[in-house]
């Protein structure tokens, strides 16, 4: 095992990132996500990469849209308002089927919004965000090790399966520094027979494309891709279940909210209520199945987020209704205490609406 | 088993996320769980600054401190705007050469070192914050001034090692005080 | 003997241009220039929105089909993967190039990036249907301007080469056109010129290739030839606007 050492989520997802056998960074500069790029251009010289500041961030996925088409790993990171810029790019390389790594550190919305953490891109992440039937697999780390962790991860999930990854963090799993310990990546071989390196006068050539403009054949890709989905959803689910044995409420939260609740759940456990926590990793594929079966357990849930409530409307949907799921939440860059966790839960356990 | 949250405020450019860093690495070096949380944004440089520095036995959960057991207060802003968050029986540590009034609570311990002063009768006059660290040291359980140079050498980039010397002085210099 | 043949890097596929579009014209000479400088097996095309949209069906080269006006940042990404054996050239019109990739434009220019740009500008919106375009004449009459570009509401149409070649970036800037035989053996000597000032690595290169659209124009074919000659030749004269390898040698 490598040395721990103290990192900044930031340089964290940079450095997993590089171990991951990443050698392409393209991006423009945003806060809260700055570090990226201050290491990437530091590091990809000495190693034979190619970091390049774009003219924007619809330049910079595009770029990734490139390099990705030769079959190489290759990320951008921004923050909310440019990921919004990069939507359309994330499209076609959706629609192209080509594997890479996007990176949001998310920031309070919409418009130029703040500067201050939050998760209301979820839907963005989720939902899709450009256009078109797609989904992204969306990785949500809630410690640095997880930042660096799930970089790895969603660069091996890119390349398994030909989809876009996307790290959806917040600003304060960015800024933040905890232990971490980065040990080596064993990167797996997968076919790259599409990727257009070259024909070498050797093969038929390859095109990487998303027009497909006869509605049967565009239909067709669509239904291909839903099958892959399929298997996704079948196969990467990710969650952490915190103290759920005897839990009679169910706190569900990624990300910084996570931790968050953690400590609230922790001084409710002290007053006696049985609560604990289902924490997504996958936003997309969601742990519906964790959530279902939770249903059938406890009495309610509470969705702790940064945002105006929207992972809420997926837990709605993974539970079909059983049992009511409040919020609990925070907006515009604020982060909820422990406290105000805390109150939500005391209310839900005297059974509340709050 | 037990947790300190430490909060570090002043004004930006007076060392307030390396002083945190310092104590982030203490606590790593001791084989605990940390966590170090900026404050970020336009306010970065010449603004206020603060830092959230949790040392734990468990695994950290929230790494924001809203409460802290120990606040580090380097200016007068920072002293008003967090005093009242300590937790009662916590530690408030003031730089009384920049901050001339007096911490308004009774049920916390306080500490006024003249951390500006000391560091500039002793040369090294940007190593304030340094100082305040080795009085934290000396008066919180949580971190231990045994072992300091490892983390000191943690923290100064190697660019800058020439400097190590003088840090570690300076947390000495903060740790005699009494 | 064979004296005519189609170029090994052009498949042997019908072309969709309509009747009398000078797009096939062009795609021949890249194809052309790709078979004389043996360079097939490492090039990498994109194509981009707007009536060449499907050119990765035509060039037997590895393609890719980047979003509207990327094509540069595209390319980009492609050349990066392996500068050292990725030959990459993007084939774009005067909406996709001038108009809504203007930036991927001016920056690949101005990073000096080492790729190759074939700008055909044809003076219209042609796959839409036939709307005003960054390089539409004006008075010039489309779906888009009825009654004529009218220069005081819509402003005044973009000279590419003229405003490329004032960047520092920019390697090879040249404007050809192909209503006539020797105008059209002036563009294979471009073509083929930005192809290997790639291979040379001497940065970014760009041939606008003034091309004609009897569809949109609402012209017969030899029509539209001659209004290349009489209007858009005039408006966009032809030449090398910027060489900087040949500078350097002259001075």
């Amino acid at each position: 095992m490598a040395e721990k050492v103290l990192m900044k989520g930031n340089e964290a997802i940079a450095e997993a990132a590089i171990l991951a056998g990443c050698r392409h960074y393209f991006g423009y500069p945003i806060t809260p996500q700055t570090e990226i790029a201050a290491y990437m251009v530091k590091k990809m010289p000495k190693i034979g990469g190619c970091f390049l500041q774009a003219e924007s961030e619809v330049a910079a996925i595009n770029m990734v849209y490139g390099v990705a088409s030769t079959g190489k790993r290759v990320m951008t990171s921004s923050s909310s308002p440019g990921i919004s810029l990069k939507a359309e790019g994330i499209s076609y390389l959706a629609g192209s089927d080509l594997p890479a790594l996007v990176v949001n550190v998310q920031r309070g919305g919409p418009g130029l919004g703040g500067i201050q953490p939050s998760q209301s891109d979820y839907f963005q992440a989720t939902k899709g965000g450009g256009h078109g039937d797609y989904h992204l697999i969306v990785l949500a780390p809630s410690s640095v090790q997880e930042m660096a962790s799930l970089t790895v991860k969603g660069f091996d999930l890119a390349d398994k399966y030909r989809m876009t990854a996307m790290i959806l963090a917040d600003g304060t799993m960015g800024q933040m520094m905890e232990p971490v310990c980065l040990d080596e990546v064993e990167v797996n071989d997968y076919d790259k027979s599409w990727a257009v390196v070259g024909t070498q006068c050797k093969r038929e050539h390859n095109i990487i494309n998303s027009l497909s403009l006869v509605p049967e054949e565009l239909e067709q890709l669509n239904f291909a891709r839903y099958e892959k989905y399929k298997l996704v959803e079948e196969n990467e689910v990710m969650y952490e279940e915190y103290m759920m044995e005897d839990a009679e409420i169910c706190v569900s939260a990624f990300g910084i909210a996570a931790r968050v609740a953690k400590n609230a759940i922790t001084m409710a456990r002290q007053e006696g209520i049985k609560v604990g926590m289902i924490r997504p990793i996958t936003l997309w594929p969601f742990p519906k199945k964790a959530f279902l079966a939770a249903a059938d357990q406890v009495q309610c849930f509470i969705s702790v987020e940064l945002s105006m409530g929207q992972m809420i409307e997926d837990i709605s949907l993974a539970t079909q209704c059983k049992k009511p799921v409040y919020l609990c939440n925070r907006a515009g860059g604020m982060i909820p205490s422990p406290e105000q966790v805390l109150d939500s839960i005391r209310t839900a356990h005297k059974g509340g609406t709050k | 088993m037990s947790t300190t949250q430490i909060l570090i405020a002043g004004f930006g450019g007076q060392g307030v996320l390396f002083a945190g860093k310092l104590l982030a690495y203490k606590g790593l070096l001791a084989d605990k769980q940390v966590s170090w949380l900026p404050s970020y944004g336009p306010e970065m440089r010449g603004g206020t600054a603060n830092c959230s520095v949790i040392i734990s036995d468990e695994p950290v959960g929230s790494p924001i401190v809203s409460k802290p057991d120990c606040l580090v207060a380097m200016n007068l802003p920072s002293l008003r705007k967090y005093e009242h968050d300590v937790v009662p029986g916590g530690i408030i540590l003031v730089d009384s050469t920049l901050v001339e009034e007096k911490v308004d609570r009774d049920d916390v311990t306080t500490y006024y070192v003249p951390a500006t002063s000391l560091a500039n009768e002793a040369g090294f006059s940007t190593l304030a914050n340094m100082i305040l660290m080795g009085k934290l040291m000396q008066v919180s359980d949580c971190i231990t001034y045994d072992g300091i140079e490892d983390a000191v050498k943690k923290v100064v980039p190697a660019k800058k090692a020439n400097l190590i010397d003088i840090n570690i002085q300076a947390i000495k210099t903060g740790y005699d005080f009494e | 003997m064979v004296v005519f043949d189609k170029p090994k890097a052009l498949c042997d596929v019908p072309l969709h241009y309509c009747p009398g579009c000078t797009h096939g014209i062009i795609h021949r000479l890249v194809a052309e220039a790709i078979d004389e400088l043996g360079i097939e097996g490492q090039t990498i095309g994109v194509a981009p929105v707007g009536c060449a949209v499907m050119a990765y069906n035509y060039f037997n080269c590895d393609m890719v089909e980047a979003a509207h006006g990327r094509a540069p940042a595209v390319a980009t990404g492609l050349k990066r993967s392996d500068p050292d054996q990725h030959i990459v050239f993007t084939y774009q019109g005067d909406g996709d190039l001038a108009s809504i990739g203007m930036a991927e434009t001016v920056h690949a220019a101005a990073r000096n990036e080492n790729i190759t740009v074939i700008f055909v500008n044809n003076a219209i919106y042609g796959m839409t249907g036939g709307q005003m375009a960054p390089t539409s004449l004006p008075g010039q009459v489309t779906q888009t301007s009825p009654y004529g570009r009218d220069t005081n509401h819509c402003g005044f149409p973009v000279k590419i080469c003229e405003l490329l070649s004032q960047l520092d970036g920019a390697g090879y800037i040249e404007r050809v056109a192909v209503n006539n035989v020797k105008n059209v053996r002036n563009a294979k000597k471009a073509i083929k010129k930005a192809f290997e000032n790639q291979i040379n690595k001497k940065g970014f290169s760009l041939v606008e290739v003034i091309s004609s659209c009897p569809t949109n124009w609402g012209m017969t074919p030899e029509a539209a030839l001659n209004w290349i000659e009489e209007k858009m030749i005039p408006y966009y004269p032809l030449g090398v606007y910027k060489d900087r390898d040949a500078q350097s040698k002259a001075e």
